[in-house]
């Protein structure tokens, strides 16, 4: 064990560093885009209506249950909202973020943190994080439910059409479904976990999958930002339209 | 020729202060050629270690303008020109003199690991895509920087409780490889504390052989840890098979 006491240039004081760049300015955009998108998707998934235009239905409230509140009175969002939301806040690449720009666990690579007792992930609630893979699972079902929206976006009264809501809806799940499969627990899940893949059962399409899927999770972070933004958007858009605020303009 | 002022620790384990030094620049030079003129004309007595100065052997590892670098590869043109540059040993481990620290905690961590041990009548035929990945983690150099960054031991001071990036790298290394008997998952959860790890990568940042210590080692290994400690499913799945062997 490292004597602390002999660690004579250690610095004592939260944020102190020798680092003259501004370190602290690489959490501002995580702060304002996860905490203005916790904001935004909380008051939404409280509002319970403008959610549903003609073809369209806000990535938010899909799949849409109880919609006519037989047993359910509060806003449907609700309901279904805890699977994406624990699967993004138990993603390895936002516990990264979060675990920075809110918790200053550290604030960044080199500059001292507060001194508390710190348990990393071993304890209540953060031992949670562990049970990332079964959010995995929902997201998967949620992601059936959401190309669903998108081919029925394409349905306009009977007729095959395409609008600009269409179109966002379908960035959307692009992006949703690349940061999905960019997974770490997925990547392990599919491959990863062997030792030998010429040795195990299915090895050789094992490997292929583990490796297409690595070369996506390299990008994890970017998807994991890209379809942040693009569900928030989609489910604005949907809200302007559904509201009356703005009319969706067919394409075709 | 240009100067630069370098601001380098002098002291040992009961203290010290920076000293400033004058050390003229010449093209392509890098921290530690500033710390040899040091050495050469200025301060002979200043303790450095370094051997390659190919960024090979991981010894001249120090905090640079307060980032963990190895000073060999830290061209001084890359430092900004019209201010001190600060060089410091690193923080997470106790100074002996200057900017060589007393790095022997890892070698004692090292020994916990369970060495290379290869399944019994292993037939030793494996192919490419089978070592592809434990490829990555034989780059390591053993600098020690994702150690010094590490804030479970930089700020927390873990070192009982830890094992640090460097040995998640390790183990990785050794659990993935297809030859390999031992399953090192308990020795991760219980001695090296895994969990403790969250994961911000800072390990990675300061790698200079860019190994993807995060997302190549540590996370494969945290899910290795899931999948034996904390998925009830695949704890039902060994019961039942456990109970059909028996």
């Amino acid at each position: 064990m490292a004597e602390s006491g002999a660690r004579t240039v250690k610095a004592p004081e939260f944020g102190q560093t020798l680092r003259g760049d501004s370190w602290w300015a690489e959490t501002i955009p995580v702060v304002l885009l996860l905490g203005g998108f916790g904001l935004y998707a909380t008051l939404r998934a409280f509002e319970g209506r403008f959610y549903e235009w003609g073809p369209y239905l806000s990535p938010f409230y899909s799949p849409l249950i109880d919609e006519h509140h037989r047993w359910w009175k509060l806003s449907p969002a609700l309901l279904i909202l805890g699977g994406p939301l624990g699967f993004r806040a138990t993603c390895y690449y936002y516990r990264k973020a979060y675990y920075r720009a809110f918790f200053q666990d550290p604030p960044a690579c080199a500059v001292s943190e507060w001194k508390r007792t710190y348990k990393g992930e071993t304890r209540f609630p953060f031992v949670l994080q562990n049970i990332h893979r079964y959010f995995l699972y929902f997201a998967i079902i949620f992601l059936f439910f959401l190309w669903k929206d998108v081919f029925q976006a394409f349905n306009f009264d009977g007729k095959f059409g395409m609008g600009v809501g269409t179109l966002v809806l379908l960035v959307n799940i692009i992006l949703l479904t690349t940061y999905t499969l960019s997974c770490h627990s997925l990547r392990h899940l599919a491959g990863g976990k062997l030792d030998c893949f010429s040795c195990a059962t299915f090895g050789k399409p094992r490997y292929k999958v583990w490796h297409w899927l690595s070369i996506l999770n390299e990008r994890h972070m970017w998807f994991a930002w890209m379809s942040l933004i693009s569900v928030g958007l989609a489910d604005f858009y949907i809200r302007l339209v559904a509201s009356g605020a703005i009319q969706d303009a067919r394409i075709f | 020729m240009a100067e630069a002022l370098l601001k380098v620790f002098r002291g040992n384990k009961d203290g010290g202060q920076s000293v400033e030094f004058k050390v003229p620049v010449a093209p392509g030079m890098v921290v530690l050629d500033a710390l040899h003129y040091i050495q050469g004309h200025l301060a002979p007595d200043l303790a450095v270690r370094w051997n390659c100065k190919a960024g090979k052997c991981g010894s001249c590892s120090a905090e640079v303008n307060g980032r963990p670098r190895l000073t060999c590869k830290t061209r001084m043109d890359s430092l900004p020109q019209n201010e001190p540059i600060t060089v410091i040993p690193l923080k997470t481990f106790p100074v002996i003199k200057d900017l060589v620290t007393d790095v022997s905690w890892n070698y004692k961590v090292n020994k916990k690991i369970p060495p290379f041990t290869p399944k019994p009548g292993a037939s030793w035929k494996f192919y490419q895509d089978d070592v592809d990945r434990v490829q990555e983690f034989r780059k390591c150099i053993e600098c020690f920087l994702c150690q010094n960054v590490c804030h479970v031991l930089r700020d927390h001071d873990k070192y009982d409780q830890f094992g640090g990036p460097r040995f998640f790298v390790r183990v990785a290394g050794l659990d993935m490889h297809p030859m390999d008997g031992v399953s090192r998952t308990k020795l991760l959860k219980n001695d090296l504390g895994i969990g403790l790890c969250n994961i911000t990568k800072c390990c990675t940042e300061v790698c200079p052989e860019d190994i993807h210590i995060t997302d190549n080692a540590i996370i494969p290994l945290k899910e290795r840890v899931v999948d034996e400690f904390y998925d009830p499913v695949l704890w039902i799945v060994r019961e039942i098979r456990g109970a059909r062997e028996t």
